[in-house]
């Protein structure tokens, strides 16, 4: 896999997604207890949209200068005896890995949830080499065990219920106890136990990277990254170039941010670092450490109109709030990343040919820029994704494209505006039965499939007006 | 204080009734208004489609129309928040950017320009009625709008007005969206529908005609009967 998820059309994807009952009441459900958790953290908190300003601006003052804080991160990882690579392709990334698993003739990987080495395809890479790897956050463990695909960032199994859990486990692992979760969870530590346990390399995302320390940071609930650190004596972390922070205390920040964001919680359970390697007189720490930088697209967004889009701390709080989301669940975006957020970075990292419906599949209703707390301007981003595909790579709709020069043209003169004003209502007098309209054409019939549309007035406002003051006149 | 009504151009065509109330209840107010005739629509099919050229000679024209008046006032949170939106879109332009910002610093949406303008909660009209509010998208989060509406509606007589469950989430409109992922929009209004009806509101009010016209259009869909309202319509009432 990489960032493209799926090769079925759009409309199939959405159909897909909107078919399924089950998925949509467990998203709704989510989305409800995420936008609450959200909601009273940020009351809690009192000053919410400072906090939100100053994640913007610590955000915005990191990536102006990224080369410099990279540098400093990547001198002060090599000092703590770890290696660094950067990867300008999910391919070089993958290939770097790969010679280290080689390397180390590692048999088993164990992996804490990371969203970049999902977007690389990095699991298809080690099974390349041969090694069996293994997931270790519970969700991305299940989605594994059932060969499914995450559908969400921060919680990838929210479409799947306990039921559907409890018959995986069964099916792959043996599992014979009920449904329950926490017999669930009391299986899935057991198995995941022997896991760590058996691993030769540890391979973990990153959450944020704090350059003055060289230390990359991991924010858990379960805990699984601890265990993927600590346990195996090789370990490598992948990290999307633009995860740095400067110091620990815009760590402090931002992390106070996306637990709340995300999840509503003060706080996570684990915040996890590796800094570098067990240097001597040292008592924990890997044997070998890799940290490997991933570019894939994202210096090319550097400098554009689009480079807030690098801010994304990766807390889904857009994804949360989405009422397309809501209806349609990850899977239907087709890319790794869904939601708001996806549909803003999945035509910015992979182009717009396979992804050009994406920046539409949003009502604009801005939920998702209200709530972000990094102040990404999303859905101003998804507007001006459309400018690009309308006018710099022409695949906007033909008709459309007709209809918008129409437009123009319609409302520059106030006189052609008027014309067509008072011929709206015979004009479509032939759909129109008691004042409505229930299966319209042109542009009318998307409407229609799923509501009536109101007869124009029989008289326009601006000639009942215009009576009005003759009549004062008189 | 002289006001000039930019009517939009849903309002103008489909549901002209919403000029009559809003040209009333601001005279009422002792406001003096008129209506610029050559204005038009404010541009946003265009721009929220992509189309920005064709989006800005809908607002040249807009520009042009309402130079001269002091205070322009709609009656949509969508429409008016795209007028705020020109001093963004015209930023640089050297014939231009000046009239963006001066039609953006006075326009207002109804509500808001009857609360934090005049001054008025209170407009002293009855209506009979339980209701539900529909707090539109772009009035909520781009013009900031969220105490006007309730304020205005609560000090309505006789009006029973029962809050609206998940309110903040898009009625599945959002301009051409509607049309073109009209599966997903479906979706989304047939559950802010089904939100509506466990209000048991009789009147679905909101100040956003386009939202209105999408939720109630699936509600005569599904044969239920929820009348729409523009809050206008509401305010204007005296029984």
């Amino acid at each position: 896999m990489s960032i493209k998820i799926s090769n079925a059309p759009y409309n199939e994807r959405v159909q897909e997604g909107v078919k399924n009952d089950f998925m949509r009441k467990a998203v709704a459900s989510a989305q409800g207890r995420f936008r609450s958790g959200r909601q009273k953290q940020a009351d809690e908190l009192g000053n919410w949209e400072d906090w939100r300003t100053l994640g913007e601006e610590i955000r915005t003052h990191t990536l102006r200068n990224i080369d410099y804080y990279l540098e400093i991160l990547s001198e002060n990882v090599s000092k703590r005896g770890g290696n660094v690579f950067f990867a300008k392709t999910a391919e070089e990334a993958n290939e770097y890995i790969q010679h280290i698993i080689k390397k180390k003739n590692a048999k088993k990987v164990v992996k804490s949830k990371s969203m970049v080495t999902e977007e690389i395809g990095l699991n298809d890479a080690l099974a390349e080499v041969g090694a069996e790897v293994v997931e270790s956050d519970l969700g991305e463990w299940i989605l594994q065990l059932d060969e499914d695909l995450p559908s969400h960032i921060v919680t990838p199994a929210l479409h799947k219920n306990k039921e559907q859990v409890r018959e995986t486990f069964a099916v792959k692992k043996g599992y014979e106890q009920s449904d329950k979760p926490e017999e669930l969870a009391s299986f899935a530590r057991q198995q995941l136990r022997q896991e760590f346990l058996a691993a030769d390399v540890g391979i973990t995302g990153c959450n944020f990277a704090v350059a003055e320390s060289g230390a990359v940071t991991f924010v858990t609930n379960e805990g699984n990254a601890r265990m993927v650190t600590t346990i195996p004596d090789t370990q490598i972390s992948v990290m999307g170039m633009e995860r740095i922070v400067p110091t620990w205390e815009e760590l402090d920040i931002l992390v106070s941010l996306l637990t709340r964001a995300a999840v509503g919680q003060k706080l996570t359970s684990y915040i996890t670092s590796i800094t570098g390697t067990r240097l001597e007189g040292e008592s924990d720490g890997p044997e070998e450490y890799h940290l490997v930088i991933v570019d894939n697209g994202r210096s090319k967004i550097l400098g554009t109109e689009f480079q807030s889009a690098l801010h994304c701390i990766r807390c889904a709080a857009c994804i949360n709030v989405c009422p397309v989301y809501r209806h349609v669940g990850g899977h239907a975006y087709g890319s790794i990343y869904p939601g708001p957020i996806g549909a803003v970075i999945t035509p910015l990292l992979d182009g717009y040919e396979d992804h050009k419906e994406l920046p539409y599949a949003s009502s604009l209703c801005g939920a998702c820029t209200e709530v972000c707390p990094v102040k990404i301007p999303l859905h101003e981003q998804l507007i001006r994704h459309r400018q690009i595909i309308v006018e710099r790579e022409n695949k906007g709709n033909k008709m459309e494209k007709l209809a918008m020069k129409g437009f123009a043209k319609w409302a520059s003169s106030p006189a052609a505006y008027k014309l067509s004003a008072a011929a709206a209502r015979p004009a479509l007098q032939p759909w129109s039965k008691n004042e409505m309209i229930k299966s319209g054409p042109g542009p009318l019939k998307g409407w229609t499939i799923n509501r009536d549309f109101p007869a124009p007035a029989k008289q326009t406002f601006r000639s009942w007006y215009k009576n009005r003051q003759k009549g004062r006149e008189v | 204080m002289k006001v000039s009504l930019f009517i939009t151009c849903m309002c103008d065509i489909i549901t002209s009734n919403v000029g009559k109330d809003t040209v009333e209840l601001l005279e009422r107010l002792g406001c003096e208004v008129d209506f610029p005739d050559a204005q038009t629509c404010c541009g946003q099919p265009a721009f929220t489609s992509g189309y920005l050229e064709e989006s800005k000679k809908a607002m040249k024209q807009m520009m042009r129309a309402f130079k001269d008046s002091e205070f322009v006032v709609g009656p949509s949170g969508s429409c008016v928040g795209m007028l705020r939106e020109y001093p963004k879109i015209f930023a640089g332009d050297p014939e231009w950017e000046k009239e963006a910002n001066n039609l953006a610093a006075k326009s207002y949406e109804i509500t808001q320009f009857l609360v934090d303008v005049l001054g008025v909660t209170d407009i002293g009209s009855t209506f009979k009625g339980k209701v539900t509010y529909h707090p539109s998208c772009h009035m909520t989060r781009i013009l900031g709008i969220r105490d006007a509406p309730y304020t205005l509606l609560k000090h309505v007589q006789g009006v029973d007005l029962i809050e609206l469950p998940i309110k903040e989430d898009c009625c599945g409109f959002g301009g051409t969206f509607a049309v073109k992922n009209s599966v997903i929009s479906g979706e989304m209004v047939k559950e802010k529908s089904l939100h509506v009806s466990e209000t048991g509101a009789e009147y679905l009010v909101g100040g956003d005609m386009a939202c209105l016209l999408n939720i109630g259009g699936r509600m005569t869909r599904e044969g239920k009967n929820v009348k729409i309202a523009h809050i206008t319509e509401i305010l204007n009432h005296h029984q």
